[in-house]
């Protein structure tokens, strides 16, 4: 009887060993260019949060979400930070939340430039969307084996992991939301003879904001999983929390790593949700959202004498 | 007149490869022969117009007639595929990129269907875009956005998002970032075809009103025949990606010259779209006298006979039953019988409309011009002929 065992003769498992043992060999200054700005921002940023004072980072956060979020998810982010610190993970929490700034820098900078890119040329797109295809469908598992090769073990290697696990969302929103810019708006930017970099500033970016802050919400998401899946690889932080308690058969402590986890994912759902949603203000959402922030009241666009008094002018 | 633009034997296929489709459509292929053979749509087939300096220049068709794509091919928001544009004497089809951004920032504007405003600029950024574009200050852009803001009526506006504006508000803003440019030629493509009926009259009125003062030369897109024909100085009317008429309104409704474009000439008021000029019968004079002459309809049938005195102002009529005898007395040297006053004069730009009110109380209707001199005579019977549609002066076909 024929078996299927029988037809396994494609050696694709040494191929693939043999392959990253190659790149792993032949490209180590390649990988160590990748991971040496990684690194120095990650502990940066790591390190930055752990400096900052308890009390100060609770007050500053809710300060912040409040201007920029508004009153219900400031209050829900205010008592889960108290949360997770009367759960006695703050120091974790602090690592992951470093791991997941880092990992959203790395993201928006070049995760909306190649979306961006996308969005201008059909070549750039039918190339890159296959990558996004296999990356999305790729379990997040499975990134960590190539990672581990390439770049090690240890929190930095994680960070990489989760840039790549978490980037891929942001380009499709990016390029989803440049290209569903009304199409008469574009025409009427080229009409007025706009060239294509300001056709891109002037009318494709800042109309695609909030679609890109979607995008970066789910961006946000897919690193908050990632980085605890990367405690696996000796990564820090709250999903190390969890490995451990697992490791100790310590449901407790798992649980509380788990709880940890869940807060923050909220927190951070919420808030980036919220910026996506941001009524359209003077000059787009974020800008909108920040300038809000900056002059630490409603909208009211104008910055020069021309603006009226809604009152005034009805 | 100075031609502005000249559009010669324009063709526009939706294809990459256009070559086999325009040498189908140069041998007579028509646009349905195109899509069957080669699955190309075929946007224009051989359009040759131009549009002079100062016109309003109406481009009228049905959806799918190539109407937008021949407005589109001028700003080349569409490429043509064969064919020249001539804005004065450059053909627009030859520039370069930066040379094309040069002219749509500086000679060529255009006001869009749906309005296309920045949402998320205020009305003044708005206005402000083109001029942006072009590299302009913000102080010198800012002032000129004021100043065409309060040309369209809407400088209490300024600090607006555009959802905050009604339609026909929204469209001023449109038309306004189109105006700062100062392009001398301006593209409006279904401009008021998103407004309100009521709306849309009152913009139309407002355009009439702008051009007055400002000339542009307009290539105004609609599908709406009636108001191709209260703006336009001259129509093309569009059908299957080909020109089928072009004219003056007058000419377009008189001489309609095919059963596509008389379906729309059909339903046409004549009666405000002609005037007394138009409709009137020439006068010749029959007997002349020291201080006076008297003018008549040549041939048999003199009709009703208009004395006038030297400057050829109307003093009086000749009643049409008793013409003949008091023509022979006059001619032999009769003096002026007593002359009937139950005439009324129109000028020559009255429209039928108008004029044809005087029909119930005088006798006989004159045609001045305006220096009060007697150009014509207009006759009930002539009146009702030319508003009326089909028969002698109207649609061929029935």
């Amino acid at each position: 009887m024929f078996k299927a065992d029988d037809l396994a003769i494609l050696p694709v498992a040494q191929w693939i060993q043999t392959a990253v043992q190659w790149l792993a060999l032949h490209l180590r200054p390649l990988f160590l260019a990748i991971k040496w700005p990684v690194q120095k921002l990650l502990e940066a940023n790591i390190d930055g949060l752990h400096a900052v004072p308890f009390p100060l980072f609770v007050l500053v956060c809710a300060v912040i979400v409040w201007r920029v979020a508004g009153k219900a998810v400031a209050a829900f982010t205010l008592l889960g930070l108290l949360a997770i610190a009367m759960l006695g993970v703050w120091s974790d929490a602090m690592t992951t939340l470093g791991l997941i700034a880092t990992a959203i820098l790395f993201c928006a900078l070049i995760g909306i430039p190649v979306g961006v890119a996308c969005a201008r040329s059909e070549r750039v797109w039918r190339i890159v969307q296959p990558i996004l295809d296999i990356m999305q469908t790729t379990p997040t598992f499975v990134y960590l084996v190539p990672v581990v090769m390439l770049f090690g073990v240890g929190t930095v290697p994680g960070e990489v992991a989760v840039v790549t696990a978490a980037m891929p969302p942001l380009i499709r929103f990016t390029n989803l939301g440049i290209r569903m810019v009304d199409h008469e708006l574009v025409e009427a930017g080229l009409a007025f003879g706009a060239s294509r970099r300001q056709l891109l500033w002037e009318v494709q970016l800042p109309l695609a904001v909030p679609t890109i802050l979607g995008g970066l919400n789910q961006t946000v998401l897919t690193a908050m999983v990632m980085s605890v899946v990367v405690s696996m690889i000796g990564a820090e932080g709250l999903g190390l929390v969890v490995l451990q308690g697992l490791g100790r058969l310590d449901v407790g402590q798992a649980a509380i790593g788990g709880i940890a986890i869940v807060l923050l994912a909220m927190m951070l759902d919420r808030i980036t949700q919220r910026l996506a949603r941001a009524p359209r203000a003077g000059h787009g959402a974020l800008r909108g959202a920040l300038a809000r922030l900056a002059r630490g009241e409603r909208p009211a666009p104008a910055a020069d004498g021309v603006s009226h008094d809604p009152k005034e002018a009805l | 007149m100075t031609e502005r633009l000249k559009i010669e034997h324009l063709y526009k296929v939706f294809s990459e490869r256009p070559a086999r489709a325009l040498d189908m459509l140069r041998g007579g292929a028509t646009k349905a022969d195109v899509l069957r053979e080669t699955g190309q749509a075929v946007g224009l087939d051989d359009v040759s117009l131009s549009v002079p300096a100062g016109a309003m220049y109406m481009i009228m068709g049905l959806s799918g007639s190539g109407k937008s794509t021949l407005a589109r091919c001028v700003n080349r928001l569409n490429e043509p595929s064969a064919g020249r544009i001539l804005l004065d004497e450059t053909d627009l089809c030859s520039l370069d990129e930066a040379a094309l951004r040069e002219v749509r920032r500086n000679r060529i504007s255009m006001v869009f269907q749906h309005f296309a405003l920045l949402p998320n600029r205020r009305v003044i950024d708005n206005v402000e875009f083109g001029l942006k574009l072009r590299g302009v200050g913000a102080a010198a852009r800012r002032q000129r956005a004021e100043q065409v803001l309060d040309v369209v009526g809407l400088a209490r506006w300024a600090g607006k998002l555009p959802h905050e504006l009604s339609g026909g508000m929204r469209q001023r803003v449109g038309l306004a970032r189109a105006l700062a440019t100062d392009a001398d030629i301006l593209i409006m493509d279904e401009a008021f075809s998103a407004l309100d009926p009521l709306i849309r009259a009152e913009m139309q009125d407002e355009l009439l009103r702008l051009q007055r003062t400002l000339h542009k030369t307009i290539l105004f897109i609609t599908h709406d025949f009636q108001e191709a024909l209260k703006l336009g100085t001259r129509i093309a009317i569009m059908s299957e990606g080909r020109l089928v008429r072009e004219g003056t309104p007058q000419s377009i409704v008189l001489e309609p010259g095919n059963d596509y474009v008389a379906a729309f000439t059909r339903e046409v008021d004549r009666a405000r779209l002609f005037n007394a000029a138009s409709s009137m019968t020439a006068l010749v004079p029959l007997v002349a006298g020291e201080r006076w002459t008297v003018l008549g309809a040549a041939g048999e049938d003199t009709g009703p006979a208009f004395v006038v005195d030297t400057d050829a102002h109307v003093l009086g009529t000749l009643d049409g039953a008793q013409l003949g005898a008091q023509l022979g007395a006059l001619r032999a040297g009769g003096a002026l019988p007593e002359l009937d006053r139950r005439f009324a004069c129109v000028p020559g730009h009255a429209r039928l409309i108008d004029a044809a009110a005087h029909f119930g109380a005088a006798r006989a209707v004159g045609v001045i011009d305006e220096s009060g001199r007697l150009i014509g005579r207009l006759e009930a019977r002539q009146v009702l002929a030319r508003i009326g549609a089909g028969g002698a002066t109207g649609v061929r076909h029935v």
